[in-house]
């Protein structure tokens, strides 16, 4: 009796000197289940590859790395509860996480009141602007997405649009946003017309769009199903002025799911992930877009996509601030992400300063057509 | 005239994935008084089934078949495991019970196949068909078809079949029912496995249109419900029509007040049909008898 109480204090002592001695914990909580799962679920497996991948090479500053990762369901009270957990209960050094603008916002309010860095995986502008101490975000935000466009339009001599916008977080986020740019393109919005998250049709509303005087070209903010159904439609009804979709349709599943015929001449703002495979070799983010996309393929059997990019460059520019700060103090990694320059991710080249907390500008946008069932390179 | 032509094809096309739903409902509806609210969850499997079973190189028929007899037989487990053995429970309790069900199929759902959308091909190509200056695209067709073909079956099976006569009258009075001779467990049983391989058939013939991701039931389910509702619970022909006013209402709404509106427009009229005429536009008024 009393030598097995012996041994096993021994074995918890000996179990927390490892843990003291050799271990960065990583706080993750992101939305593998609920109606944001798309998104969380190949983030989740991404951060899984991230971490594996960083401990086979002898983990960071030659301390393992091990990741306690929560699923939020998309649920912001959840998750800040888990970000609550994470910092009192787990003692990680950084939260990585917030799949949608939700989410994010109740981490990072934990975050900035504990003082300890978040890198979030959401798009919505509010998240960095105005820029709070310790949160940071790795997404082009979805303002970048409509002044991409809306230059690809300029170019186009198009100055007359119709718009039909999810009415989901994300379509409804970006619907406002390129309202509120489109006016120093010298665009006009002629038809303005929604359609729900979940809808079957969108004829009535495409009809409405297409019968408007001087139509020269359409964009859907969305993602998920609808944007396919769109494209769909759009086809069924014979439209022929230039469709442009959001950067949340950002993925092969997208061609498959709108048929080949349908998605022909598509436009969209994407990143250099989604076209791995045809970006020049002088392309700095070649290497490190067809890396990433050769490991998580292999790992999961599914086509990588632009939301688990997000994760992947999160924790990259985790793992190069902590390198860099030499240390895991949460204080000093804030103070090295905001020193990030010049890193290579698969959403674009990120450069942070005090007063920029995303880093990336609109180069990190490649506008992409779909031809024959592919993507292109039109810039 | 093309406009408006178009919003009624519109209109009908997704009033027939609305009716399917619906038809699904009065099945269980009409043997046990309860409302089966995994019935979106059944469509999901039919669409779900079907597209990894012909991603697995079965040819797409075959598969739609093996995804129909696999939802019949979770329609089964469901009330054998979960609906017989809370015999006797107030029917608000096995309504919840179903809620339950459908959260359970979503969990099961996403662990066995995964979180995407997927879809597959159009059964006769995705050329559209011209109407009078509209378009209507082939997989509609079979939609529709599909919805009209259910409704007439299930009408001859309600009026013309044993069976069918069985089922209206162990809803009416299971002790009687029992008495003159009605397996009325048998009666529950085939007829949650009916109403599955309706769902299931409905996910098998939309998906091609709306595509299927293991959480699209709830959606079905809701609009499928209303369209039961407002057509009158349990009567097939009232699904078909609820079905058909629902989605008509939607696009009509859509194309000539604001998109904006769609889904608020058609619960508007809904509640105001249930206002004045509490079952249904053809429900028959309930007598008790003492």
């Amino acid at each position: 009796m009393k030598m097995t109480t012996s041994l096993l204090a021994t074995m918890v002592a000996l179990g927390f000197a490892t843990i003291a001695q050799a271990e960065i914990k990583i706080g993750a909580s992101v939305s593998s289940t609920g109606p944001a799962s798309f998104l969380g679920d190949p983030e989740a497996k991404t951060l899984e590859m991230m971490v594996e991948e960083a401990n086979a090479k002898g983990g960071i500053n030659g301390e393992q790395v091990k990741l306690v990762l929560y699923d939020d369901g998309s649920d912001p009270n959840k998750a800040r509860t888990f970000a609550t957990r994470l910092i009192e209960d787990d003692e990680v050094v950084a939260i990585i996480g917030g799949s949608t603008t939700g989410t994010s916002q109740s981490i990072a309010a934990v975050a900035e009141d504990n003082e300890v860095p978040f890198i979030s995986l959401a798009g919505a502008i509010e998240i960095i602007k105005p820029v709070r101490p310790y949160t940071f975000k790795t997404p082009h935000t979805d303002r970048m997405a409509c002044e991409k466009i809306f230059e690809d339009m300029k170019a186009q001599g198009i100055t007359k649009i119709g718009m039909i916008s999810g009415t989901d977080g994300f379509g409804a986020s970006m619907h406002a946003q390129c309202k509120d740019v489109i006016g120093t393109y010298g665009i006009e919005i002629v038809a303005d017309e929604t359609y729900g998250p979940q809808d079957a049709d969108m004829t009535p509303q495409l009809t409405n769009i297409k019968g408007k005087a001087g139509l020269q070209a359409v964009l859907n903010p969305g993602f998920g199903q609808g944007p396919a159904i769109v494209t769909r439609n759009y086809k069924q009804l014979a439209i022929t002025v230039p469709l442009y979709q959001s950067h949340g349709v950002a993925s092969d599943g997208f061609i498959t799911l709108a048929g080949k015929e349908a998605a022909e001449g598509v436009r969209i703002p994407g990143t250099a992930l989604l076209v791995a495979d045809i970006l020049p070799d002088s392309d700095p983010q070649k290497p490190v877009v067809t890396a990433y996309k050769t490991a998580f393929e292999a790992k999961t059997k599914t086509p990588v996509g632009t939301f688990g990019g997000y994760a992947h460059d999160a924790f990259n520019i985790l793992s190069d601030s902590i390198t860099r700060a030499g240390s895991a103090e949460p204080k000093a990694i804030r103070d090295a992400i905001e020193k990030t320059s010049g890193l290579v991710g698969t959403t674009g080249i990120v450069t942070m300063t005090p007063e920029d907390h995303l880093g990336l500008d609109l180069s990190a946008f490649k506008m992409l057509e779909i031809k024959d069932g592919k993507w292109t390179l039109i810039d | 005239m093309s406009e408006l032509m178009q919003f009624l094809l519109s209109g009908v096309t997704v009033g027939a994935v609305y009716a399917l739903v619906a038809l699904g409902f009065t099945i269980i509806y009409n043997a046990s008084d309860v409302v089966n609210f995994a019935q979106g969850e059944f469509v999901m499997l039919g669409g779900m089934i079907t597209f990894f079973a012909h991603q697995a190189g079965l040819p797409l028929p075959l598969a739609a078949l093996i995804a129909i007899a696999v939802t019949s037989l979770v329609g089964i487990a469901l009330n054998k495991l979960a609906i017989e053995p809370a015999r006797g429970a107030p029917v608000v309790s096995l309504i919840i019970i179903t809620i339950g069900a459908s959260i359970l199929i979503r969990g099961v759902t996403q662990l066995v196949f995964d979180k995407q959308i997927h879809s597959y091909p159009a059964f006769s190509g995705d050329d559209p068909i011209h109407v009078l200056g509209a378009t209507i695209l082939p997989q509609s067709l079979w939609v529709i078809a599909g919805a009209l073909l259910v409704f007439i079956a299930l009408w001859i099976f309600f009026s013309k079949t044993l069976m069918g006569k069985a089922i209206l009258a162990t809803s009416n009075n299971r002790i009687a029912a029992q008495l003159v001779g009605i397996n009325t467990n048998l009666v529950m049983t085939f007829s949650f496995a009916l109403s599955a391989a309706i769902g299931a058939l409905a996910g098998v013939l939309v998906t091609p249109i709306t595509l299927v991701s293991y959480d699209v039931g709830i959606a079905l389910a809701l609009k499928g419900f209303a369209a039961a509702m407002l057509g009158g619970m349990g009567n097939p022909k009232g699904a078909l029509f609820g079905g058909l006013i629902l989605g008509l209402l939607e696009a009509l709404t859509a194309g000539y007040l604001s998109s904006q509106y769609k889904d608020a427009t058609a619960f508007i009229v809904i509640l105001a049909v249930l206002f004045f005429m509490p079952q249904g536009l053809f429900g028959k008024k309930s007598t008790e008898r003492v």
